[in-house]
């Protein structure tokens, strides 16, 4: 049982902190963004900030760097110092520094410009010294133990290669306290790990970072502590010693989950869906792929792979060159995706803001869109009558929660959002569903609820292509993991039999 | 607002509505304006300006029925004059082949048969090239207007063509049971673009598409095809403007009406069309064709100049603007608060 390490203020002594919170709130309206929070940082140390989307961590983050102001009562303390009441730019001075998770650089200009711009900030206009500008930028960058061309432009960087760039542009600053918003986000396993080095490297020389990140098992391993928010309320601060990812989860979520694989599949039956040499320049080669009513199979492997591009022809939207896709022993010719969808294949796509949902539309009519051929009464017309029921029997058995089914869809939260994508698609009836990336922008609350629905539909004899380039996700909810890289399935996992790490090895080796 | 086919059905005269809300709002400012011109002049309420307004109203709003749907999908139609004109000139071509004046009642069905289809044809091409292409609509009906103002300009050598049946000239010009039967023809034709909007799946799917073109692809829509009958729509509704103008005027031209082009726009959006498609019904932008028809003819009676109203639609359309935009906010501070 873990207990919080720091729950009562004033147990504590408050030398040691560089910064240090006590009864923070924050106001917006009627929202109550943050309620009561206590935050502390040690000089040098490595915390994480975890908790679920709308929790209150950027407001936090923003009330800290002098964006907003805290309600009457909070204490706000630097180095000891009172630092209620400061703007951005005393924030900077004192060495608060925020590396959002767009970085906020300029993609124009060069690495050194965008370097030394932060040095640059806030002075009189005058001349550029070009020469003083890059020696400054070389040396934070040689510190860090990094080598990035001062010339070029950052938008020809890498992803890792511009967060480097911001962090040298906060450390140039002399950052004191480093915010660091996702910023494995959109990394490989080998650019976090230099990552994760150049984080330690900066904790050696003093510098306090917050870490905000949605990848439990990389919080857990950079770490020594953690502060868990809840609904703008403060859960507690603990070691991250001997915790464990499921009751990280429990803390933020404040409910309890199940981390199990499922039981291995039986493998009997004739295949739903056998995909044999299926090829298309550019894309995918010679893919053959089975899956069997009622059977989960994971498609994982890193972005680029070419895992979209192989569903989006199973779904009839692009063209294979070579090879065949059965559907129930019979060969399918597709030119459009109703052809697909004749057939009895659903596509959940990956974008679910322009292209799962037509956002600014009712909930009702995204509903609907699917299935249009079977609200027409005797005269061919749509029927409003039809139309009500099939989505009033939807929302209730998705469980979704929603105010009116007249609402655009963009008012819902994204679980509830990708429950309404699963509605319009379950009404086709489909024997196939092709998940793609079905968590993108979900909670991990509303995730297992997501999963729960998945995992019955497979139980009532639905096959299911589950694409996710989180290894864990589908470890946890797939029969069989496929492991598709530079447009070839490679390797076959049963994860009841596999350990999640060695999936994980051969993913991002 | 989320006018959806549920809200829009099952809800029509629905008191709670927003929709509702605002084409009340629309009847009161009506109400308003019958009101004051009636103060101002007492040959306001009389049958010669209600004849007025219903041999007018309906050239207007037949082609904004016909700009209607292509804004709807997100589009728009600058060709919906042109498109008319020239369907009405290939009319007269047939009726004059079949005999000119002494026409009979086949030459003219023919005639507007040969009409519906030119009108048609003309807008599958545009619907085909905005679908297919990609190009944007404002660009391929622009290119489509040019083409059809010189095509028609060259045929005609920039003249008129007249002389057609009394039949024809009293579809434009007589009444049935009292009532001017071009108003008929509009409301009929209203009321089968509602149907189509409001209950058919072509309806559903350009209101779906108008605010997301690949989402609804994505869904099963065959949106190519939707856009393409969007114009042809379109289209066939300019051809029923087109004979309605030819029968009124007893004669073609293919500058007919050209000044209408933009006022259906303006129409469009009066009536609460969404400028970005999606969103928009008919009945709305009926009572709003209606308001600028009364405003037309009541300063027309009041002998001030014909100018002054069309600057006066224009302002109306400003003050509409900043009057929904004051509105929203104090709604959503309102809300706020609660």
């Amino acid at each position: 049982m873990h207990t919080p390490i720091h729950s009562q203020p004033g147990d504590i002594d408050p030398g040691p902190w560089l910064l240090r919170l006590e009864h923070v709130s924050k106001r917006f309206g009627g929202v109550q963004a943050l309620d009561d929070i206590a935050f502390n940082v040690r000089p040098g140390e490595v915390l994480c900030l975890a908790g679920e989307n709308g929790c209150g961590k950027s407001t936090l983050i923003k009330t800290v760097s002098g964006v907003h102001a805290p309600e009457p009562g909070a204490v706000m303390q630097w180095d000891g110092q009172d630092m209620l009441g400061i703007d951005p730019a005393r924030a900077r001075e004192l060495g608060i520094q925020v590396i959002w998770q767009d970085l906020a650089l300029f993609p124009e200009m060069s690495v050194a410009e965008n370097i030394a711009f932060e040095r640059n900030l806030g002075r009189r206009p005058r001349l550029v010294k070009t020469a003083a500008m890059r020696a400054q930028a070389a040396e934070i960058l040689d510190s860090l133990g990094v080598n990035i061309d001062l010339d070029a432009r950052v938008a020809s960087l890498s992803i890792a290669n511009r967060q480097l760039v911001a962090i040298a542009r906060a450390l140039i600053a002399n950052a004191r306290l480093v915010f660091m918003d996702e910023p494995t986000a959109s990394l490989s396993r080998h650019e976090t790990e230099a990552l994760i080095d150049i984080v330690r490297r900066l904790s050696a020389q003093g510098i306090a970072v917050v870490f905000v990140s949605h990848r439990l098992a990389e919080v857990l391993d950079i770490c020594s502590r953690v502060t868990v928010l809840r609904d703008g309320c403060y859960v507690g601060t603990y070691s991250t010693e001997g915790m464990t990812q499921s009751r990280l989860t429990e803390l933020m979520t404040g409910r309890q989950f199940d981390y199990r694989t499922r039981p291995a599949p039986t493998g009997d039956g004739e295949p739903r869906l056998s995909v044999r040499g299926l090829t298309r320049q550019g894309e995918y080669r010679d893919i053959d792929l089975d899956i069997r009513p009622g059977e989960i199979v994971g498609l994982t492997g890193r972005l680029g792979a070419g895992r979209t591009e192989l569903a989006l022809s199973l779904f009839g939207m692009r063209r294979p060159e070579r090879g065949q896709i059965l559907l129930d022993g019979r060969p399918l010719r597709m030119t459009s995706n109703r052809d697909a969808i004749r057939a009895g294949i659903a596509y959940v796509s990956e974008d679910r803001l322009s292209l799962g949902l037509v956002q600014q539309q009712a909930i009702a009519d995204n509903i609907a869109i699917t299935v249009l051929g079977r609200l027409l009464n005797r005269a061919g017309l749509l029927s409003p009558r039809r139309q009500t029921g099939l989505v009033a029997d939807w929302i209730r058995r998705l469980k979704v929660k929603v105010g009116s089914p007249q609402d655009p869809v963009s008012s819902l939260s994204g679980g509830n959002q990708q429950r309404i994508v699963l509605a319009k698609w379950l009404a086709t009836e489909p024997r196939l569903l092709i998940l793609d990336s079905p968590t993108v922008g979900v909670d991990v609350g509303a995730r297992a609820g997501i999963f729960e629905i998945v995992a019955e539909l497979a139980a009532q004899g639905m096959a299911i292509l589950l694409i996710s380039d989180e290894t864990p996700e589908v470890y946890f909810n797939a029969d069989r993991v496929l492991h598709m890289r530079d447009g070839r399935l490679v390797e076959s996992f049963i994860p009841a039999h596999t350990e999640l790490e060695r999936i994980e090895e051969a993913v991002h080796a | 607002m989320s006018p959806s086919v549920i809200s829009r059905l099952m809800n029509p005269a629905g008191s709670k509505s927003p929709a509702a809300g605002e084409l009340a709002g629309m009847g009161i400012v009506l109400g308003v304006l019958v009101v004051s011109f009636s103060l101002l002049s007492d040959r306001f309420l009389t049958g010669a300006t209600f004849d007025s307004i219903a041999f007018q109203l309906p050239e207007l709003g037949l082609l904004a029925l016909a700009m209607l749907i292509p804004l709807l999908s997100g589009g728009l139609n600058l060709a919906i004059t042109f498109s008319a004109n020239f369907s009405a000139l290939v009319m007269a071509w047939v009726v004059g082949w079949l005999g000119g004046p002494e026409a009979g009642m086949s030459g003219i069905l023919l005639g507007m048969l040969a009409a519906l289809l030119s009108g048609a044809l003309i807008g599958w091409a545009l619907g085909a090239i905005v679908a297919y292409t990609g190009a944007h609509p404002i660009l391929a009906s622009l290119a489509m207007m040019i083409f059809l103002r010189g095509l028609g300009e060259f045929l005609t050598r920039g003249g008129s063509v007249s002389g057609f049946p009394d039949a024809l000239v009293g579809l434009g010009q007589g009444t049935w049971l009292g009532i001017p039967v071009p108003l008929l023809v509009f409301a009929a034709c209203a009321a089968l673009w509602a149907l189509i909007l409001n209950r058919t799946r072509l309806g559903f799917s350009i209101y779906m598409l108008g605010s997301n073109t690949e989402a609804t692809r994505y869904s099963g829509i065959s949106t190519r095809r939707a856009l393409t009958l969007v114009y042809v729509l379109s289209g066939v509704m300019c051809a029923v403007a087109g004979i309605i103008m030819t029968s009124r005027f007893n004669s073609v031209r293919v500058g007919h009406g050209e000044a209408y082009l933009l006022i259906t726009v303006l129409a469009c959006f009066l009536g609460r069309v969404d400028p970005f498609g999606g969103f928009g019904r008919v009945a709305p932008v009926v009572m709003a064709l209606i308001i600028l028809q009364v405003i037309s003819s009541g300063l027309n009676l009041l002998g001030t100049n014909q100018h002054l109203a069309t600057a006066l639609w224009g302002g109306i359309l400003i003050a509409v603007m900043v009057v929904r935009y004051l509105w929203g906010r104090l709604r959503d501070r309102r809300r706020r608060r609660r």
